[in-house]
């Protein structure tokens, strides 16, 4: 018979230092940091909404607000937030959406590509809408 | 061939005197061409023979070697002495308990493997007299990078969820679990659904991606996990809006 092993295994412990031990988890903690800003951004339009409701006073008021510098700045750091989720998001893209036509899968970046070129129809179309050119 | 003399900062831990572990530094004469683990059997063999740790193949097959190298879960057979500037510091595998130095308890991971039914269950057995259960080269291609893994749970290592969340079944068991459900031989997928569409199973997964990043046989388990839950998905919108869909 095998003679008894005292076994008293150590469990080391966790701490968040993992989020600064390789730059692609720090990239990963910005992306989830970014739902902050996009989270935010939309209360900020539903209230729009909800002043739009009231009548045009309070719609002058709201136009007036996020015309304030505070408010260009926000809306200036949550747009490079949202971008940047895109990005990351665009670039995961072919991971969860494989796409194999007869033998073989189709490239990455041809899946990516994709999603980058509908993500830029997407916005000019946006932009035109509103007015922008 | 050329000599470097380099410092290994290997951790020590042995249950039967120590409370906890301690970094223990070796300095060891290199050859160029050596892996880590080649210096780590060199100081076994000439410095200390007290030190623990795993290897069996070294050539990157048998999954044995893995450990924490500079604070990446690498294979120490494949991590070669001249890629590293200064000392070089070695640790177990980082989310698993640690057995004695190098040696990890891998218990947790075994478990979960045998929970996900790795192995083709077929949807119709068959007798060995019906003869061969035949494949395409699609077929075989849809699921053949998974069948590189080697369960060296670099990916456990890597990911954050697993030291969090210790019941999450991980990225090499759903992986997989993902390559028997995508064999065109199995039939097996509603069973192992039970363990990898559960909570503890993709659905603890928030898509760090590091699992794929570290695997030294380049699957990519992220892009299984995230399958996994779009296939689960649609399974819960087919039973929930469309029933009489559902076989």
């Amino acid at each position: 018979m095998a003679e008894e092993v005292n076994r008293k295994p150590y469990v080391r412990p966790i701490t968040s230092e993992w989020i600064v031990r390789h730059p692609r988890y720090l990239r990963y903690m910005v992306r989830e940091f970014s739902c902050l800003f996009i989270g935010g951004w939309t209360l900020l339009m539903v209230w729009g909404l909800k002043q739009l409701a009231e009548g045009p006073v309070a719609w002058a008021a709201f136009l007036e607000c996020i015309k304030s510098p505070a408010s260009v700045v926000f809306h200036l750091v949550a747009l490079g937030f949202a971008a940047y989720h895109s990005y990351t998001w665009f670039n995961l893209a072919p991971k969860a959406m494989p796409l194999q036509i007869g033998d073989d899968f189709v490239p990455e970046a041809a899946i990516a590509g994709a999603h980058f070129a509908v993500w830029a129809v997407l916005t000019a179309a946006v932009l035109y809408l509103a007015g922008a050119f | 061939m050329g000599e470097r003399q380099i410092e290994l900062e290997v951790l020590r831990y042995n249950p039967e005197t120590d409370s906890e572990p301690r970094f223990q530094r070796y300095s060891v004469t290199c050859r160029e061409e050596w892996v880590v683990l080649d210096a780590l059997n060199h100081i076994k063999e000439t410095v200390d023979p007290t030190l623990s740790y795993r290897w069996s193949c070294h050539m990157a097959v048998c999954g044995s070697c893995g450990m924490m190298i500079n604070g990446e879960p690498k294979l120490a057979c494949k991590s070669f002495i001249r890629n590293y500037e200064g000392v070089i510091r070695v640790e177990p595998l980082r989310h698993f308990p640690v057995e004695r130095d190098l040696v990890t308890v891998i218990d947790d991971f075994m478990d979960k493997l045998k929970r996900v039914r790795p192995y083709i269950i077929p949807k119709q057995a068959k007798a060995i007299s019906e003869g061969e259960y035949l494949q395409t080269p699609a077929e075989l291609k849809k699921f053949k990078q998974y069948t590189l893994c080697i369960n060296c749970m670099l990916c456990y290592a890597a990911c954050p969820e697993y030291g969090l969340i210790p019941k999450y079944i991980g990225p090499a068991a759903i992986a997989l679990a993902h390559r028997y459900n995508q064999d065109s031989r199995d039939g097996g997928r509603d069973q192992r659904q039970e363990e990898i569409a559960a909570t503890e199973g993709v659905w603890e997964c928030s898509f760090v991606g590091a699992c794929s990043d570290v695997c030294p046989e380049h699957v990519d388990p992220a892009g299984a996990i995230q399958q996994v839950k779009i296939k689960s998905t649609l399974d819960w919108y087919t039973e929930h809006l469309m029933p009489w869909l559902k076989k």
